[in-house]
């Protein structure tokens, strides 16, 4: 299996190419343009077996993909920030109409005013839309999450679309070494496209008419049903992969050092790498951490939180991202699953980075010393939504918002 | 060749539980296009009535298999369909639009200008009745002067946005006007368009009983009046020819044009209508024609071939 050192947006590139994509629709935006220029290369100059649709818009990328999808052929989509909010109503309606299809969400902050850089406010955005929602810590994830992401899509337990984000920037534009199997083994290893019905003269199938009140209701029930069914089929994909290409990630969520762990760092993306890091620099001080790394926010994990964090003595979250008069997201979503569990310990929701502002593994490392001490010191800390601020606002700005008001 | 109706197909194209209002110009419409283009079509459908025309899921009131998609992306979900099917080897299936006037010069303006520029090969048709009749009788860059609606209730103050005119701009091979009132003309236009490769487009013209408040046995005779007061001139645009059809030839001269007052007065939407909208109007269709005979000059079949090269 050649090694080669590849951007994230190459990774994501030829991971379409040999996932054998017939069609591939996108509009540039940056940071994801040079998936849309790869993919374009490949495909002008013999590389990929696949037509370009080069879109006047991102509404219109996935609305062309979704039609190529509906016919009968595995498509393939790109964006990010601007670009994701402007289909924002295209993802509802190809998840509505069960229809498998790859996208792959550079991540980065929304404006105004005008930022490229990384948070997850985009993706996190399309949580209730519907489709699977993945992300990637390092280059080789983002490689193989696109591929897995057709199997798990084309799954009939699933039969809905799939997002792999990977962190505009840090990933999109960072070389690293990057393994990739041969085509055939992709071949062997991903089955035929499989899906729930094509529109073709022949099938007469009709999608999206208007439906009874009740069973639109349905068609909702069985979106959740296949997103619990989903998690079994994501397990499944990880560990097959492992067998076959020799890297599993542990499912929908990584753990790391978590064996003997009383407190628990949540994270998600490339800042995990960071987060990995403040947590073996804890370790060596003698802290008891481990840590959770979210690889899917849809489904989300529940159980993989409860197991790994029902019994924690305190869990920090850290956001990339915020749902603006409430919490970060990942914060949200852990206290959520752990219902009545989450009053019996300590909890700090973490709201950082956010425009790609960097927090070093430094910083982490800071951040959670802080948290487990407060913790040791006081017994139970209930703090949701801790703004970690830029380092030269430090001083100005109280981390607590409510302060501010008050 | 010319079509005869006794050579058409008998067939029941729109099925009982069709949603369609008494008099609807769609569902003729739709009869038509099945008529012309056979069973080797898959329809695209946005947001309008047709979308509800086609009744309860799972069943389906057209004879059609549809996508049916968000208001904004008909064009570009069907570049995509086809795309497909260029790729499973399926060339010959016809990817169709089937959009309002909404769906195509507003909203949906911007996938269907980008469809047009790549000359993705589809049919687009344009289903025309003047104003956002699904969501109540609400004006569109479409509705003519004078019109009530409920968005413009003493009259609108604006003109039609030409949009055929604006896809000849695009230089796609083909573009043509039809009306529901002339099913011939309109179906030898689409099996013209299913003959050429690329982005066709064809605007019908569809009176809406409904919308445009007149007696639903009527919608026929309206669509005749349109092109008989030249107010919907029937013409086509092909590789960049220009040639006014043959039931619109004879109004190219005024005095040869039904007085739109006898348009207008069949019309509730014109209601209160005074003088000064059949002299706007008189005086849009004089400067519509005006284009008509600047494209004829410059494009018509004789001498132009050589003058324009357009894409095939």
């Amino acid at each position: 299996m050649p090694v080669k050192t590849l951007t994230g947006n190459k990774a994501v590139a030829y991971a379409a190419r040999l996932a054998r994509v017939k069609v591939v629709s996108a509009y540039p935006i940056t940071p994801q343009t040079t998936i849309v220029e790869t993919l374009a290369s490949m495909i002008e100059h013999g590389e990929m077996d696949a037509k370009m649709i080069r879109v006047e818009s991102e509404h219109s990328a996935l609305a062309a993909a979704l039609g190529a999808a509906s016919a009968g052929v595995r498509a393939f989509t790109a964006t990010s920030s601007h670009g994701l909010l402007y289909m924002h109503e295209v993802v509802w309606w190809t998840a509505g109409a069960r229809v498998p299809l790859v996208m792959a969400i550079v991540t980065r902050a929304i404006g105004p005013p005008w930022n490229i850089h990384v948070d997850h406010q985009d993706i996190w955005d399309q949580r209730d839309s519907g489709w699977l929602i993945s992300i990637a810590e390092s280059n080789q994830e983002v490689f193989d999450l696109t591929v897995q992401a057709f199997r798990i899509s084309e799954d009939e337990r699933v039969y809905l679309p799939m997002m792999v984000g990977l962190d505009g920037f840090i990933l999109s534009h960072t070389v690293a070494p990057v393994d990739m199997p041969e085509q055939h083994e992709i071949d062997e290893w991903l089955p035929e496209r499989k899906q729930p019905y094509v529109i073709t003269p022949e099938t007469q199938y009709v999608m999206g008419n208007l439906a009874t009140d009740e069973d639109y209701y349905m068609m909702r029930y069985s979106i959740q049903a296949a997103m619990e069914a989903a998690k079994d089929v994501i397990k499944e994909v990880d560990k097959s992969f492992g067998e076959n290409f020799g890297r599993s990630y542990g499912g929908l969520v990584e753990r790391y050092r978590v064996e003997d762990a009383k407190y628990h760092v949540i994270v998600a993306g490339s800042w995990a790498g960071d987060a990995k890091e403040a947590v073996n620099i804890l370790r060596d001080e003698g802290y008891p951490v481990g840590l959770l790394r979210v690889r899917f926010f849809r489904p989300w994990p529940t159980e993989d939180i409860v197991d790994v964090v029902g019994s924690s003595k305190g869990v920090i979250t850290f956001d990339r991202s915020v749902s603006f008069g409430a919490r970060g997201h990942l914060f949200m979503e852990t206290i959520s699953s752990l219902g009545p569990l989450a009053g019996k310990l300590s909890v700090r929701g973490v709201i950082a980075g956010l425009g790609g502002v960097d927090v070093p593994a430094e910083e982490f490392a800071m951040v959670i010393r802080e948290f487990i001490d407060e913790v040791e010191r006081e017994g139970q800390v209930y703090d949701p939504a801790y703004w970690h601020l830029p380092s030269q606002y430090r001083d100005m700005y109280p981390s607590r918002v409510e302060e501010v008001v008050r | 060749m010319p079509i005869k109706l006794k050579d058409l197909p008998r067939i029941r194209y729109n099925m009982p539980g069709n949603a369609a209002c008494p008099g609807c110009p769609e569902t003729m419409g739709m009869r038509y296009v099945k008529m012309a283009l056979g069973d080797n079509v898959v329809m695209v459908i946005p947001a309008g009535c047709s979308s509800v025309i086609q009744g309860i899921n799972p069943k389906s009131g057209m004879n059609f298999p549809i996508l049916n998609i968000v208001f904004a992306a008909a064009a570009s979900a069907a570049a995509g369909m086809k795309a497909a099917f260029e790729e499973l080897g399926r060339d010959d299936v016809q990817v169709v639009v089937w959009a309002g006037d909404g769906g195509t010069g507003d909203i949906g303006f911007q996938a269907l200008s980008g469809a047009a520029e790549r000359n993705d090969d589809i049919i687009y048709i344009c289903v025309d009745n003047e104003a956002y009749m699904n969501t109540g009788i609400q004006r569109s860059s479409l509705t003519p002067y004078g019109a009530w609606t409920t968005t413009t209730w003493t009259g609108k103050t604006e003109h039609k946005k030409n949009i055929p005119l604006i896809m000849i701009a695009h230089d796609v091979p083909y573009v043509a006007t039809a009306s529901v009132g002339y099913p011939q003309d309109f179906i030898e236009k689409l099996r013209k368009a299913a003959s050429i490769r690329g982005f066709k487009y064809v605007h019908l013209h569809a009176p809406c009983p409904v919308g445009w408040r007149f007696d639903p046995g009527l919608t026929p005779h309206v669509a005749q009046l349109a092109v008989k007061t030249g107010l919907w001139p029937l013409f086509e645009y092909e590789r960049g020819k220009f040639r006014v059809s043959s039931f619109s030839r004879m109004y190219r001269k005024p005095e040869k044009r039904a007085p739109i007052e006898e348009y207008l007065k069949l019309q509730g939407r014109y209601k209160g209508a005074g003088p000064e909208v059949v002299k706007e109007l008189e005086s849009y269709v004089n400067r519509l024609w005006e284009w008509i005979e600047l494209l004829e000059k410059s494009m018509s079949p004789s001498t132009t071939a050589k003058k324009l090269v357009s894409k095939t």
